[in-house]
């Protein structure tokens, strides 16, 4: 933690945990696709399960959080390091826009995340552990309530609108930030390194498409 | 080949000396050849100023032929200018065309602050070198010969490329971050890869990134915009090859 090249390991790393972490997200999300069932029961058994509540959860809570304050942190740092700045600058002709922006994409992401909890996160919280209902049941006590809760969230147009730019800004994250963490950790090889790139392009679209997709077509069956 | 001769309009940062504030001034320059250097063109430029009774700009340079790493200047934004893989004294007037105006500032960075006009003092460098940038070898007279000890020839090639760098600091000045992390690693690269360097290798890369960041450069976020401005194609690779040297270092040094 005391060295610039530690920071920007460990920024790494927690940037490696939230790409696994997406992952998972995504999978859990296109069951709801799937069958309405299957998407209750895992998503019933990952609000119960005390495994992933009271572990993986505060784990992932720490990571987000670390990820966001270091950032935030070594850009302060960074600001610091160019005091007077360029009367003209060219940095387009050397490096990408999304290498150079993360912290503007990071901070669209952050104010996105606040929503989602407000959405999803805060009510979970509320009825499991203020209302102290751990059921999983809907109100009318037939069937567990976590695929309608899903469905009333993408009722409405401008909701969705959000949720599609706020993935728009996580793939632009994502396209940086991928192969940036292995470099950042040390992995570069001649051989290796471009197919890296070529895989973190490819999680970059693909991950976030998919949550767009998932969002629209929740949007689109209940017209 | 054409003799035609470009008139150009040059803003230039002025600054007295390290402690007065600076500022961008408009200057026009004539009679520059597409043939000449761009600093053959500042020299041009300083003998029309010195002949209308002006203070002549102040630059460095020494060796004008891209290996000592004296030039520098941030032209229209980029270290070195909109050359790739060349130096400011290797920058050729042909670049640019009769009637362009060309910002010219200083290296900018916390790390070298300007001494004067386009002067910066880049002596950071040398203290980062002097924590660790080194091998100890023994001058009794029973000093082995560097070339009785077998060395692969592809880490002999890399450490090699990672030696060419000539410490300019184009890296730090084409970092959005002003972060100095290819040289750093380009001079750890240059020992860890040869059987020499692996004696001292903890210490070293442990002493120079605790310099690097007492001198108060940046942070590291893989923009690649370094390896793009390196006058000498320094690879990122030394960047990973030093997160490794340092982890290691950092996990096993007692």
């Amino acid at each position: 933690m005391k060295t610039s090249v530690a920071r920007k390991i460990l920024m790494a790393l927690s940037g490696f945990f939230l790409l696994l972490f997406l992952l998972q997200h995504l999978t859990i999300n296109s069951l709801s696709v799937v069958s309405e069932d299957v998407f209750n029961n895992v998503s019933h058994f990952m609000g119960t399960n005390w495994i992933v509540q009271f572990l993986l959860q505060p784990v992932l809570l720490f990571g987000v959080i670390f990820h966001l304050v270091m950032g935030l942190y070594l850009d302060i740092q960074n600001q610091r390091a160019r005091n007077i700045k360029y009367a003209q600058n060219n940095p387009g002709t050397n490096s990408s826009w999304m290498s150079r922006n993360m912290k503007i994409t990071g901070i669209m992401i952050l104010l996105f995340l606040g929503l989602h909890f407000a959405d999803f996160w805060i009510p979970e919280l509320n009825t499991k552990f203020i209302e102290g209902d751990m059921s999983g049941m809907k109100e009318s006590g037939f069937g567990l309530r976590y695929f309608e809760e899903l469905q009333h969230k993408f009722t409405e147009v401008w909701r969705v609108a959000i949720y599609v730019l706020a993935f728009v800004f996580l793939s632009l994250h994502l396209l940086h930030g991928f192969q940036s963490a292995f470099q950042s950790v040390g992995f570069n090889h001649n051989k290796y390194t471009p197919w890296i790139k070529k895989l973190g392009n490819l999680y970059a679209i693909v991950v976030p498409l998919g949550f767009i997709i998932i969002a629209i077509y929740h949007y689109t069956t209940q017209l | 080949m054409s003799d035609k001769l470009m008139k150009l309009t040059l803003k230039i940062w002025r600054q007295k000396d390290a402690d007065s504030p600076g500022k961008m001034e408009s200057y026009q320059v004539e009679g520059i050849s597409e043939h000449m250097s761009f600093l053959e063109m500042l020299d041009v430029f300083n003998e029309q100023q010195i002949n209308q009774g002006n203070e002549p700009v102040a630059f460095d340079h020494d060796c004008r032929e891209g290996i000592c790493g004296m030039c520098s200047l941030q032209i229209n934004g980029e270290p070195h200018g909109p050359d790739r893989g060349v130096t400011t004294c290797q920058l050729h007037m042909r670049m640019f065309n009769d009637g362009d105006t060309i910002t010219i500032e200083p290296f900018r960075a916390k790390a070298f602050p300007v001494i004067k006009d386009l002067v910066v003092d880049r002596t950071s460098f040398d203290r980062i070198q002097h924590a660790g940038g080194f091998i100890s070898v023994n001058t009794s007279g029973n000093t082995q010969d560097a070339n009785n000890i077998p060395v692969e020839k592809e880490n002999a090639d890399k450490a090699f490329d990672a030696a060419t760098c000539i410490g300019c600091g184009a890296c730090v000045a084409a970092c959005k971050n002003a972060s100095a992390m290819l040289f750093v690693s380009a001079k750890v690269s240059q020992f860890a890869l040869l059987p020499q360097g692996k004696i001292e290798a903890k210490d070293r890369v442990l002493n120079m990134v605790h310099q690097m960041d007492e001198e108060g450069f940046g942070n590291c976020s893989n923009t690649g915009a370094c390896e793009v401005e390196c006058p000498k194609g320094i690879s990122l690779e030394n960047i990973a090859r030093m997160n490794r040297e340092y982890l290691k270092a950092s996990l096993t040094k007692e």
